[in-house]
């Protein structure tokens, strides 16, 4: 019973983290033990570089591998962890942020190619005392559940709104000419980009729409 | 990923210079790029990033037509008003591509160069002729549902991916580019995407380390501007066959294929049949194909859609 208090006071994060260490020193005994003289790997040198950029208003400069995908900034670097790793292949959203108000898929990107940009991450939408109107009405309307990719499906759904009052079309869009207009319909297709496996999506719309719908 | 170098270019000339430097590659959305790159099938050891070096916006031209900067984003591009009133067909064919987040990041001429997604092209494990000239092409006799039915080869059936290509065929956009040496050409966009034949791992016409700077478009046609794509979802997948069209009012047309061929497929001496109809106008347009037995559905699928494009024209 002591062990089971002891492990709820501890976060996931730690627990998870704490998980990874014993794993590791595992590994070590695992090639230690073994009767196979060590190799040294052909080493290519790593290339570094560096980069100014704002996050969450926040002046930033990194000097880094030059492999290092803005996701990878975000999360080790910065320790912003709210932006998700998922597919790392711009196929699921998980890692959606803003880049001077437009979304993209972090993975996609070097951190490098964002030299003076101004990036907006789940941590800049909203805090847990001030929520943007966005997260709380996917707390009213449940619009997840495991909550891995909530923060991508709402730095994307706080975009989606902005591309349609900024008159964007889309594929479903009746006439290109007109103003945008949001509909359920509309969400959905400007949203298929961010996958969730839980299948919160009809909530979700639902977050949006009444997001939609306050802002007129 | 393999350590690259990285170079931010400020200037087309700096580009243009850095580009000489051994194993080296343009970046400028980098969403196709990178992917390859971690799946180390691109594996450039110096980057050059031309993100910043203009060719970002679209300018009308003296003969009424368009030029649109390579490195303006498709989500501009789409949006662009003069784009949605006069050549809509592009606006169309960007929309129906890639979702909301990679539209905002890939550019025009990325979006040309746009690599197959043969999933044996992807596949390391796999031989492939394009990743790795001569080891063979696992495409073939593998699942091919999704590949390529007509201008393929022997050596490889693989797709050309692009929506926004099809587009650009059926409005005889024309591709500006720079050399290393600065020279200037323009290739019209008939002549940009080679057939496989035997070797597949090149695909257009550009030279080494060629530069496009702009697409150009004629001047407006006026007509119906369509774009159908059919895909296995109703959004955010490649297509298993598309159809741009323009049509006219005399009933005559322009249209081209995306989906069955390694590059947006258009035949001009078969749209005289298109008044025809959708069978003579589609047996001409797709005469040679040979597709496998997994994908041979797509000849069908290419004639209906045309079919029901024109009769929607029509009635």
């Amino acid at each position: 019973m002591e062990n089971e208090n002891e492990l709820g006071s501890i976060t996931r994060r730690e627990m998870l983290a704490g998980s990874a260490i014993a794993v590791a020193a595992l590994a070590i005994t695992k090639v230690t033990g073994s009767q196979v003289a060590a190799v040294a790997p052909a080493v290519t040198p790593v290339a570094s570089a560096g980069v100014s950029f704002s996050v969450n208003g926040k002046a930033i400069n990194l000097e880094m591998d030059t492999r290092t995908t803005l996701l990878d900034a975000l999360r080790e670097h910065m320790h912003l962890s709210g932006t998700k790793k998922g597919c790392d292949h711009g196929q699921c959203g998980a890692c959606t942020v803003l880049v001077n108000g437009r979304r993209i898929n972090s993975c996609l990107s070097l951190a490098l190619q964002h030299q003076d940009d101004l990036i907006t991450t789940i941590e800049g939408i909203g805090t847990p005392e001030n929520l943007h109107p966005m997260q709380s009405a996917f707390i009213r309307h449940d619009g997840f559940q495991c909550g891995y990719c909530t923060p991508g499906q709402i730095c994307s759904a706080v975009a989606v709104l902005e591309e349609i009052k900024a008159g964007v079309p889309s594929h479903v869009s009746a006439d290109l000419k007109g103003p945008m207009v949001f509909s359920n319909a509309e969400f959905r297709e400007r949203m298929s980009g961010n996958i969730c496996r839980c299948g919160a999506y009809s909530n979700i719309a639902q977050a949006a729409a009444e997001v939609a719908v306050a802002k007129g | 990923m393999k350590p690259f170098t990285y170079e931010r270019a400020e200037t087309p000339a700096q580009a243009a210079i850095a580009a000489s430097k051994p194993g080296a590659k343009f970046l400028a959305g980098g969403t196709n790029l990178l992917d390859l790159m971690k799946l180390q099938i691109e594996t450039p050891t110096h980057l050059i990033d031309i993100g910043r070096i203009g060719f970002d916006k679209i300018q009308p031209t003296s003969d009424g037509g368009l030029r649109i900067g390579a490195l303006v984003r498709n989500t501009d591009l789409a949006a662009d008003e003069r784009v949605r009133k006069d050549y809509a067909i592009l606006s169309r064919a960007l929309l129906a591509g890639a979702s909301g987040q990679l539209r905002n990041k890939a550019t025009t001429s990325g979006n040309l160069l746009q690599r197959t997604r043969c999933p044996y092209f992807y596949d390391t494990n796999q031989p492939c002729n394009k990743r790795a000239p001569g080891s063979g092409c696992a495409a073939i006799a593998g699942f091919s549902r999704q590949l390529a039915v007509i201008g393929c080869s022997d050596a490889c059936i693989a797709t050309h991916p692009s929506d926004m290509a099809v587009a650009m065929m059926v409005l005889d956009a024309v591709i500006e580019t720079v050399k290393p040496d600065g020279s200037m050409r323009q290739i019209p966009i008939t002549g940009f995407y080679r057939l496989p034949g035997n070797t597949p791992h090149l695909e257009t016409t550009l030279e080494k380390n060629e530069l496009i700077t702009s697409v150009l478009l004629p001047a407006p046609v006026g007509g119906v501007h369509v774009y159908h794509k059919v895909r296995d979802r109703a959004s955010y997948a490649f297509a298993l066959v598309s159809v741009g069209a323009i049509l006219f009012k005399d009933g005559s047309g322009k249209i081209a294929v995306g989906g069955v061929a390694p590059k947006p497929w258009r035949n001009p001496s078969a749209e005289e049949l298109i008044r025809s109809g959708a069978k003579e106008f589609t047996s001409k347009l797709m005469e040679g194909a040979r597709p496998t037995s997994e994908n041979a559905f797509k000849l069908i699928l290419v004639e209906r859609a045309i079919d029901g494009i024109l009769k929607e024209d029509r009635s």
